[in-house]
This record gives structure tokens, sequence and C-alpha cells, in this order.
């Protein structure tokens, strides 16, 4: 509902591309990554073309360049777990709400169990992976859900940080130009407190909170 | 004596002043948490420097000028800001911004740059210069050839330095300091005593250079008594470090009003004297930094008398005070110290400033610390470049170099090089598919193109004759150059610059050209889509109509980018082929300084899709919108031009929106450092960046007093944003701002 790239939801359109060429694109990239920059491929959702990603993912590997899913967890098929197992550098999963009715409040299905599973076989696997969480006032940034997230993955291995989109609301032009009705056109922006909050309750949790 | 304390080398028995400095450097590899504040008498002084140039933006760009003395370097009484609180003193004239004649450029030049502000030139001057002493400008017209007149009244070639002076030599600054001008004079004469014959005219104008050189290095003897400074002797304190290399600089700027008069690399330097004193306890960083804060502050407030035509070429009365930080050494160590820092730190002290132009001489292996400084200062004030160090030393060969003007190395003290401005490579284009003729007057302006009468333009038929225009263009290119140096030379030498080089110099010519990116897109267009001329009832194509797509230059699509490149290399070969005065070696620039609006002006639509009149991009920037895959990629295609081909440097100018560049401050610069990390690694030679929002900018033309300080980078500079005309803001405005990287 409040994704930044609405365009990039749809499951057709787009541009089509030989792996190749993207590899070629990505080598010629590779100067500017020094220590922390990779390929990240996010969506809408990537994992729903896993199996196109598995031979893009190994290619990348064989150039020595950083892998990175960016993901709200919700497929968990044999090609998921091929691609995550064997190429998958970094998982950032979005975790969208701490609870069901919440989760389709704000994506129309109920998937939380399903993300929930997905971290715990990703933290099975022993690697690395960041959690994300968009703050929206009145909706995800409730003290007890923050403790119940943060009880929920405090023993996790794999979680190297936390980051912390506060809501904004930058992408209501494209949700317009795409003709869709904003649902959350009258969620406000968080205040520094509630940023501040949030933070402090998390970090009793995390290794590391950020911010963006 | 201080110098007595330091490490002796070479320097001890020859001028050389890359021996005194990689002897008794102390790199520095910390953070900047060192860096202190202004001084309370630093801020007094800038406080009444920013009423000054307030006062000179409501007098329509000019405070007061003088019109009854020739500028030199001992012209003038000693003038302050506010004498008590100045521990760097010295302006050009005895009054904060005021602007003088110097008349040897070209006194018509004078002239109407005064009358343009409602005075005129004292009578006795204007009856000497009509009727009894000769100008640059007036030998230059002398030996033009009616070709040259019309390539140049064309717009073929254009800025060049035949009515202004050409600048860009680069006095070795340091030696005042750190020997002090008697010892320059005996060196000096020296020289001149082993200049002995045959006398060629070579021998002979040698000798009258090195005797000009010897006037001028007494003057400034006498500059440093007006302000009771004993400049004979090497400085013996940091303070005297910073004063006697400003008092060397401000000489070249009393006499000389070249385009760009450069610093050269003087921070590095200075440290030596700097760290000296700090070690022997007798100033603490509070001085450090004050001596370097009015240091700077002197050179934001050199000011020379421009005409309004000028205006168009180098917008926004800059003065390419350019001053070159960092780098590395040859044998790894690096050439930043604490000095760096505290240069790049007036930009906080004194807020943000197109002058000095500060460029960062920019090497994977500098420190951590200080690429992280330099990307905060970049993101905080837009007012600094970044220049491939790794690449340019390894080609060129020295590591004790400055920047000549914006993007052009010049070894310091050992060459110079001549300025040339550039020509219009897309307008040279035009005539490839116009029999040689301009694409406006019909007038033939080369001979030797066939004539194009097919209905759909064919690449190699156009190739073929893009090549004979442009070996033709480079011809009389060349021919003005020759002319306009040996002018120069005759007329208006630069003795005191040249002074604190060595005799007898290297020598580039320093060629250019402009409208790479609209040459790229048009012969792509013609290559990859179908292209067919409108042509008038003369015969005369004065449109294009492009059926179908074609690749772009600016999205790291090797298909066009590769005919970028080799346009660059095509065009720097015809170059190379021809003799040059004084036996220069030739080089190109990709740069347009702020011509670029005034070479749409001039030059009619081309086969890209680009209509008569509207501006070209920057240097070697894509044409804006149409680098639509990303920053990098953008900056991947400029990457492939290679510098071997254009030595005199690749302008980038780079702009992104602060968001786009990360959510917070750490990742900002995290991501700036990689990207210039990245940009340099490919073999890219030159960065401009802005970190700016387009609303910032639309705001400050809505309400200019509220932002006199904004500072934009241009091409190979920076300028004070409100500084621009209308014209040349709205172009600023339509480049492209990067939402993506």
């Amino acid at each position: 509902m409040y994704c930044h790239n609405p365009d990039t939801i749809e499951n057709s359109g787009g541009m089509e591309y030989e792996i190749e060429e993207l590899v070629k694109m990505a080598i010629r990239m590779k100067p500017y990554f020094r220590q922390m920059g990779g390929v990240t491929v996010s969506g809408g959702e990537p994992l729903l073309q896993a199996k196109e990603l598995i031979p893009f993912f190994k290619r990348l590997k064989e150039e020595g360049i950083h892998t990175n899913v960016d993901t709200n967890g919700r497929v968990l098929n044999n090609f998921t777990k091929e691609l995550l197992d064997d190429y998958a550098d970094l998982v950032m999963l979005d975790i969208k709400h701490m609870t069901e009715e919440g989760y389709e409040y704000l994506t129309g299905r109920r998937l939380k169990e399903t993300t929930f599973n997905f971290a715990a076989y990703r933290e099975a696997s022993g690697k690395n992976m960041w959690l994300r969480y968009v703050l929206i006032p009145g909706i995800t940034n409730k003290p007890e859900l923050l403790h119940a997230m943060g009880k929920h993955f405090k023993d996790y291995k794999t979680i190297e940080k936390i980051e912390i989109q506060p809501y904004h609301k930058l992408g209501i032009h494209k949700w317009e130009a795409l003709g869709w009705e904003y649902k959350l056109k009258d969620a406000r922006e968080n205040t520094p407190e509630e940023i501040a909050e949030a933070k402090e309750i998390l970090e009793k949790y995390f290794k590391e909170v950020k911010i963006n | 004596m201080i110098t007595e304390k330091l490490k002796k080398g070479i320097w001890n028995n020859a001028i050389n002043l890359r021996d005194f400095v990689t002897n008794n450097v102390t790199p520095y590899h910390g953070t900047h948490d060192f860096l202190v504040g202004p001084s309370e008498k630093t801020q007094k002084l800038w406080e009444i420097c920013k009423e000054a140039t307030k006062e000179e933006r409501e007098r329509n760009g000019v405070r007061s000028v003088d019109t009854d003395t020739i500028s030199t370097v001992s012209a003038f009484n000693a003038g302050y800001i506010d004498k008590e609180n100045e521990v760097i003193v010295g302006l050009q004239t005895d009054e904060l911004l005021k602007r003088t004649m110097k008349p040897f450029g070209g006194f018509k030049v004078v002239q109407q740059a005064l009358s343009e502000h409602g005075v005129q030139p004292n009578e006795d001057l204007t009856n000497l210069f009509s009727k009894y002493v000769k100008s640059h400008n007036d030998g230059v017209f002398d030996a033009y050839t009616s070709e040259i007149k019309k390539f140049r009244s064309l717009g073929f070639l254009t800025g060049l330095p035949d009515n202004y002076a050409r600048g860009r030599i680069i006095g070795d600054y340091r030696r005042i300091a750190l020997y002090g001008i008697d010892k320059l004079i005996e060196a000096k004469k020296a020289d001149q005593e082993a200049i002995t014959g045959p006398m060629s005219d070579a021998v002979i104008r040698l000798r009258e250079e090195v005797a000009e050189q010897i006037k001028a290095l007494k003057e400034m003897i006498k500059l440093g008594e007006i302000y009771n400074l004993d400049l004979s002797r090497p400085a013996e304190n940091a303070q005297e470090a910073v004063q006697w290399t400003y008092m060397a600089y401000l000489a070249a700027v009393k006499e000389q009003d070249g385009a760009a008069m450069s610093l050269g690399n003087v921070s590095t330097f200075l440290d030596i004297f700097i760290e000296e004193d700090l070690s022997n306890g007798t100033i603490t960083e509070v001085e450090a930094q004050e001596y370097i804060d009015q240091f700077v502050m002197k050179l934001r407030m050199v000011r020379h008398l421009r005409m309004a035509a000028y205006d168009e070429i180098f917008a926004g009365d800059p003065t390419w005070v350019t001053e070159a930080i960092g780098g590395m050494f040859e044998d790894g160590r690096t050439k930043v110290t604490k000095t760096s820092f505290r240069f790049l730190h007036t930009l906080y002290n004194l807020g943000a400033s197109p002058e000095p132009n500060m460029t960062v001489l920019w090497s994977e292996s500098l420190p951590e610390n200080f690429k992280n400084y330099c990307a905060k200062v970049s993101i905080d004030t837009s007012s600094i470049q970044f220049e491939n160090d790794t690449l340019m030393v390894a080609s060129r060969g020295s590591d004790d170099y400055g920047i000549a003007c914006c993007v052009s190395y010049q070894e310091l003290g050992k060459s110079i090089q001549f300025f040339g401005a550039r020509t219009n490579l897309a307008k040279t284009l035009l005539l490839a598919v116009n029999a040689g003729r301009c694409e406006f007057t019909g007038k033939e302006v080369v001979s030797g193109v066939p004539a194009y009468t097919d209905e759909y333009l064919d690449y190699d038929k156009v190739m073929a004759n893009f090549k004979i225009a442009m070996k033709e263009v480079a011809r009389v290119y060349n021919d003005s150059m020759n002319i306009i140096h040996y002018m120069h030379d005759k007329y208006y030498y630069e003795k005191a610059q040249m002074a604190l080089i060595d005799t007898n110099p290297g020598v580039n010519i320093a060629y250019g050209i402009a409208g790479l990116s609209i040459v790229a897109d048009s012969l792509s267009a013609i290559k990859y889509a179908k292209v067919k001329p409108i042509r008038n009832e003369e015969g005369l194509t004065v449109d294009f109509k492009i059926e179908g797509e074609f690749p772009c230059y600016g999205n790291d699509d090797d298909r066009v980018d590769v005919i970028a490149a080799n346009a660059v290399a095509d065009f720097n070969n015809e170059l190379k082929q021809l003799p040059v005065y004084k036996n220069a070696t030739p080089t190109m620039s990709v740069l347009t300084i702020t011509s670029n609006v005034s070479y749409g002006k001039k030059t009619g639509a081309t086969p890209d899709g680009r209509a008569y009149g509207v501006a070209f991009a920057p240097g070697a920037n894509p044409m804006h919108g149409r680098d639509k895959n990303g920053a990098i990629a953008s900056l991947n295609s400029v990457a492939k031009i290679s510098y071997e081909d254009s030595q005199d440097g690749i302008s980038n100018t780079f702009s992104i929106v602060p968001k786009s560049l990360g959510a917070n401050e750490t990742e900002r610069i995290e991501n700036l450092t990689a990207t210039i990390d990245g940009y340099f690694l490919n073999n890219a030679q030159h960065l401009n960046v802005n970190v700016l929002d387009k609303e910032t900018l639309i705001d400050a033309m809505e309400r200019p007093e509220e932002y006199p300080q904004l500072t934009i980078r241009v091409s190979g500079y920076a300028v004070n944003f409100v500084r621009l005309t209308r014209e040349q803001q709205l172009e600023v405005i339509t480049r492209s701002f990067h939402e993506s990287m």
C-alpha cells in the first residue's frame, strides 16, 4: 500500500534484458562498489522471478560481485531456496506488520506467518540478513508491535541490523500518475520524537538499528 | 632561519620546490577533528568583505574602478580591509574591490569595459595608447588572415584570447617564501649569462624575456616595501610564508588579468612552515587557521576589469584562483597535510565560495579520512571539484603540479601553457552536410567538402566529409593560436609569473573543443536511425527529420560512446600534425566554461534533433536529459573519452539531488566517495560535483538577496549563482539533476 516504487508492482510490463547484458552492466559499475556495493534485486517482488535470478546471481558471483535480494519473503519454493542458499550474499527482508490483521490492512494479504517462515529458513542457513520496517504513525509504530518484533527476532544470529524507514509521502505522485488510489493519503509523517522512541525500543533487541 | 632547521637536499643548491616539499612534508592521515573556527579578527574582516561584495552587486558588478593608473606590480599605495585585524596583508589597489586598467592586452577592451560603467580612461592614457603604444589585441589583428577573421566572426572559433589576456600560466608562487627574491634574481642572472649566440630569433627573445623577469622581481621587492615587508629574504615563519606566497601571487594579479590566474599547489608547501611553528610552540591551531582563512579571504577579493561581452563566455566574474589540494607523491606517500584540511575548512569558516577554485587531486590511495572530508565539503557547499591524480601523474610525469584554470595539468615552475579557448565541433559537423558552407550565411568556410544531395544522410559519407572539415578547421585554429601567442609574448608578456618559473620552460599549447555530445548523438542518429536533411532554396540544410531510435551518449552504451571517443581522437590527431610557435606540445581539452550557452545560439539545428539556438551541454557532459540510465551510466560514458587524446582535460559537471546520494550524511559521504573512486578507477579525469535540489536554485532566482554565497559548479569552475544572468541561470536549471544512481 505504501510502496515508493508502485510502477514496479505489476507482474507484467517492464523492460526485458538478457542476463549477460545485466551482468555486463554490473561489471561496468564494479569500480563504484568499494566495500559496500553490489547488485540488489528489488521490486515489486523479485523472488517471483527466482528461477531466472539463479543464473544471473551465479554469473555475478563468478565476477566477484556482491548479491542482495530485497524481498517481503512471500515466496519460498525450491527456486527461492537454491537462490538463497547458494547465491544471495544478503537478504533484506521487509517486515510489513507484526499481526496478520495489520498485514492484511497494508497489503491485502495475510502473509505475516509466511514472512516469519522465510526468516526462519534464512536463519537456519546461517547467511546474512537485514530486516526492514516501515514506521507509519498509528499503524506500525505502536510500542507493543515493536516489542513483539524485537522478541520474535532477538535470538536470530544472522540478522546484522534492522533498518527503519520512516514513512514519507514522496511516492504519492507516482501512485497518482498510475491512476491508483493512494490509500494512505491521510497518514502523516513521523515526528522526530516518534522515530527516536522506536529506535530506543528496537535497540534493546538488535545489534544495529539504522534510521533511513 | 627556519629553513636551516629543515631537512636538506637538492633544494639548497638549486631552485627546486619539489625537492623541498618531498623532503620536509608531514603527511596527515587523521580526521578533521583538529580544525577550529574563524578567529575574531577573521570574522570582523569577513563582515566588511561581505558588505563590500553586496555593494558591488548593487552597483552592477563594479564597486569602484581606477581610471588613471596602469596597474603594474608596484602600482598603488597599500590597501587594507581593516589594517588592525589583518594578519595577511595586501590588496590589488589601495581600496577593497577596486578594479584597475591593464591595457596591454587591448586598450579598446579597457575603454569598452569602462564605458559600460559610465567612465573613461584618463585622457593622457587614451592619447598614449591611440598614438604611441601598441597592445596585444592590435598586434593580433595586424597579423590575422581574412580566413581566421571569417572563422571567428561566423562562430567556428570562439572565445580566443585575442582581445583579453591569455592567463593559464601558473607562477611558482612558493619560490619567494622559500628563497627570497634576492636569490631568485641571482639565479635568473646566471641563466641569462648562459644564454649565448648564435643569436637566432629564439635566443634573442629568451634573453629579452629573462631581462624582463629580473625587472619584475625587483618590482616585487618594491611591492613588499609598500606593505613594510622585506621580500628580498626568505620567509622565517609560518605567517611570513603565507604572506610571502600571497605577495608573489598578488604581483601576478596586479600585472596580469588573464582569464585564469591559478595559484598552483601551495597548501602542502605552507604546511611545512606551519608544522614547524606549531611544533616549536610559537603558534597554535587558531593562528594556523587564521593565516589560511585570511589568505583565502584575500584570494576571494581578487578582481579584474571585464567587458560585458566577456561574461558570455566566462559568466559570473570568475578569476580562477585554482588551488590544487592533496594528491600522492610518486614514492607512495600522500601529499595531504593538515593544511589541505585547513584550506577546505575555509568553506565553513567563511562560507561557500567559488574562489579560490579548490581542486582536490584525487587518488584511490588518498587517506580515507581526507576523502570523507572532501566528500562532506562537496555535499555541504558544492564549491569544490575533483581531478584524477593517479591518471595525470602517470600520463604527464610529475607529482608537483597545479591545475591551470579548470582541468589543465601544469608542472609547477617547470612548464607553462598557451591557452587557446576552443572550436565549435558541432558547427564543424554541419559543414560536412553543407559542402563546407556556414549553415546560416551560406558562405564557404572550408573548401574540398563534396556537396551532399542524398535524401537521407549516410554515416560513412558524412564521416568522410566531417574529417575533411575537421582538418581544415584544425589548420585555421592552429594559425590563429600561433599568432595570438606570438603577439601575447611580444606585447603583454607575463614577466612577473615567468620570473617564478624556470628559464625556458616546457610549453603546452591548449586547444579545445565544444559540442562533443551533439557530435556524438548526431552521428549516432545518422548511423542507427534515419536522418533526413531539410534543405532551403539555396540548398543549405536548415533542419533534420529523424525517423527511428538511436542510442545517446551518456547511457554507457558503446555504440555511441565509441563515436564520441573517436571524434575526440580524430580532432586531436589533426591538431598534432601542425607546427606550433615556440615548439609547444599540442594538447586539447573538452571544456566549455559557460560558453555552451553562446555556442548554442551560434549553431543551427543538428542531426541529433537539437533545435537551432538550444544550448550545448557543458564540457564533455551528455546532453541535458538524454542520460536516462542513472548517474553512474552517465559517468561511465564520459570516462570512455581517453585522456591520452585530450591531455588538457575532460570536464564533466555532475549534479545530483541530495536524497539520491543517500538517506543521511554518512551514507551520502560514503556514496560520493565511492562514486569518485569508481569514476576515476575508470580513468576519467575530472568531476565537478553539485549536490543540490533544483528547487533551491529556483528559489535563489526569485530571492537572490537571500543567497549571496550560493555556489554552483558549472564547468571546471564555480560561480555565485546569483551573479549569473537569468538566461545562464535557466540553463543551469535545465541540466540533468540525477535522481537515481
